[in-house]
């Protein structure tokens, strides 16, 4: 906590409009610039002052206080607030973290994956994305949500159609993703609507006292919040409405894989959060009961199904989507139990799983970036040729597996704990089938790597040709946080009780 | 394009009038029904009818495509950077009370540098869109009308 008082007042008290607008107005700047080294050096700047903000603002929220930020003086619930609590600053953290992070990677990334003409405004649009995501996260207005979501999703169209310069299949991804995510907007939307209809405004807090005051309202109510829960669904690729993720995650530039996997779907996690227990409260019947039965249904499917699709994938990025769709799933688990210790836990697991999946798609963006490899069965002698890079796919691909001193344990052994002190025992028995899946698909990679020579070409073995430097920080940074955090989670779980508390806050949950 | 004389001729007249008509609603949008949104679609429209009667070409000769990308960009900065010269004048982000001796005077210099902002930002994206769809094709011949 000493880190605090070295910051200005100014910054801490203007964080939250700073985080969303720096990257928004350097994403202008970026899509005119023509040096895409120009570009590159903005969004690094950008992307971690945004960080080091978010950070700020990160220990304000730890030491106790809310940040209620009224946009242009107009004070909620008649303008538009910005709103920062425990539930979510890390995740604002987390995203722009992220991006600075990805960034670095970006050099050699976009550089080998992305058209010439294109890679300056690849970056604007990528910092658009950042703003949206961010915005998403940040906002306390429900209409404000749908424009970020926005936001973020259009430059994530486009950032994934980028990858055609790679791979043509790209496009038909960015396609169906733009389909999907649009219906997934407009239901959203519909949903905020009914919700105007119910309450009269749009200002979340407000939203909140006053459907508690009605005791949950109407069926105008109701038909919001399902339209609400299927929009962000389709947003998070909640299981039966993932159908977009593979495709987008397996042809998008690396690069922009990397970010999506660690941010998109988190940040409309979060959102479900907040519109579930913060906007509605789980003492109205309708939202307990969908919790009950439909969330934690669609989460046992996704660890299950997904887990078992990624069992049969050849190409290791569809491996790795359809794995992100089965780890939606815990993240879901934990939300269906709706227990303080079951929202921690997956809460934990959200934050665990960005850095976990952030670090295994760079390795695999490395892989391609040097051998042009894709498929499971190439990986043939990695753990020789591309030792560092293997290490770091290996200690993730261990993290995802949930091996004990690393992240993916301590969430996982959260949630099976928060599963069992809720008598839910059958969801012990699905998280460690979960696994067993995940030992299946990681461990067919880590074989391959490790146990089969290198390919020859003209009768030499393939010489060691480790990835660059710039590749390799980014993932030995999130691989190494992922054992940091297996072998000392306090921080990181007390980052997620204090984000539970703030879903329990509304009393309707068991603690 | 030498025939189509009617067509030339009332649009002639008429692409003046639709600009105009743009900055009315614009500058209106202060206190009736209007705004930068509206204005930037009926400018938009005059610069389309022009490609559509004149060709995509000569649209583009005297709008380049360059301008309008960089008019995006800039319509976005005019608008976010009235909120950070509120904030250096040390207001919130767009609390345009700060703009000027009094409130009521800056919110009218505010709402005006913002609207400005919008119009440029969204006349430029809708005069993108057009160019972009209409790049893709090859041009109507005159026969083909």
């Amino acid at each position: 906590m000493d880190i605090l008082p070295a910051y200005p007042a100014w910054l801490i008290e203007h964080g939250a409009a700073l985080a969303v607008v720096l990257p928004l107005l350097t994403g202008a700047v970026c899509a005119v610039l023509r040096s895409e080294r120009a570009a590159w050096i903005v969004t690094l700047i950008v992307t971690g002052a945004c960080a080091v903000v978010s950070f700020g603002v990160l220990l304000t929220i730890f030491a106790g206080e809310v940040q209620i930020y009224e946009m242009g003086g107009w004070e909620p619930p008649y303008g538009i607030a910005y709103v920062i609590d425990g539930l979510n600053a890390p995740v604002l953290f987390l995203i722009s973290a992220i991006a600075f992070i990805g960034t670095l990677y970006g050099i050699p990334s976009v550089t080998a994956e992305v058209e010439p003409g294109k890679r300056a405004p690849f970056y604007g649009a990528f910092l658009l994305c950042v703003a949206g995501l961010l915005g998403m996260v940040v906002t306390g207005d429900a209409f404000n949500v749908f424009v970020f979501l926005e936001v973020s999703s259009i430059s994530t169209y486009v950032l994934v159609a980028m990858g055609a310069s790679r791979d043509r299949r790209a496009l038909a991804a960015a396609c169906r993703y733009l389909i999907l995510g649009s219906i997934g907007a407009t239901l959203f939307v519909v949903g905020v609507g009914c919700l105007y209809m119910e309450t009269g405004t749009l200002n979340m807090l407000d939203m909140s006292r006053i459907l508690s005051e009605i005791g949950g309202g109407s069926r105008v109510a109701l038909v919001g919040f399902g339209f609400i829960v299927i929009g962000l669904g389709l947003k998070l690729a909640m299981f039966p409405l993932h159908l977009w993720l593979p495709g987008a995650y397996a042809h998008a530039p690396s690069f922009v894989t990397v970010f999506l996997a660690s941010t998109a779907t988190k940040a409309a996690l979060y959102l479900l959060l907040r519109f579930m227990f913060v906007v509605f409260d789980p003492s109205f019947e309708y939202d307990t009961a969908i919790i009950t039965y439909v969330i934690t249904t669609v989460a046992v499917a996704g660890m299950l199904l997904a887990s078992l699709q990624a069992v049969y994938q050849t190409d290791a990025r569809r491996t790795l989507a359809y794995s992100s769709i089965a780890q939606v799933g815990y993240m879901l688990l934990g939300i269906g139990m709706a227990t303080a210790a079951g929202l921690s836990a997956g809460y934990l697991h959200l934050i665990n799983h960005a850095l976990i999946k952030g670090a295994l798609f760079l390795a695999l963006g490395a892989f391609w970036y040097r051998y042009g490899i894709m498929r499971v069965l190439d990986f043939r002698g990695l753990g020789q040729i591309m030792p560092w890079t293997m290490g770091a796919f290996t200690l993730g691909g261990l993290s995802l597996i949930g091996v004990p001193f690393t992240a993916g344990f301590v969430s996982k052994y959260n949630l099976a704990m928060a599963a069992a002190a809720n008598g839910w025992w059958w969801a012990v028995g699905v998280i460690m089938a979960a696994s067993v899946l995940a030992i299946i698909y990681m461990g067919r990679m880590l074989l391959v790597a490790y146990f089969q020579p290198p390919p020859e070409v003209d009768g030499e073995a393939v010489a060691k040709n480790e990835a660059p430097l710039l590749m390799l920080v980014p993932m030995w940074v999130l691989a190494g946080l992922s054992i940091l955090i297996g072998i000392n989670a306090d921080w990181i779980v007390h980052a997620a009780d204090g984000a539970a508390m703030v879903l329990t806050a509304g009393g309707g949950v068991r603690p | 394009m030498t025939h189509h004389v009617i067509l030339r001729v009332v649009s002639k007249f008429l692409i003046p009038l639709i600009a105009l008509f743009a900055f009315y609603v614009q500058f209106h949008g202060d206190y009736g029904p209007g705004g930068g949104f509206q204005a930037g679609v009926i400018l938009a429209a005059s610069v389309i009818l022009y490609a559509l009667i004149f060709g995509l070409e000569e649209a583009k000769k005297s709008i380049p495509p360059t301008w309008v990308r960089v008019g995006m960009a800039l319509g976005v900065l005019l608008y976010g950077g009235t909120g950070v010269a509120t904030w250096l004048l040390g207001g919130a982000f767009l609390d345009y009370d700060v703009l000027a001796h009094d409130a009521a005077h800056g919110q009218h210099h505010g709402i005006l540098a913002v609207e400005l902002g919008v119009l440029l930002a969204v006349s430029s994206v809708m005069v993108t869109i057009f160019y972009a769809f209409g790049s893709r094709q090859p041009d109507l011949t005159d026969e083909d009308w």
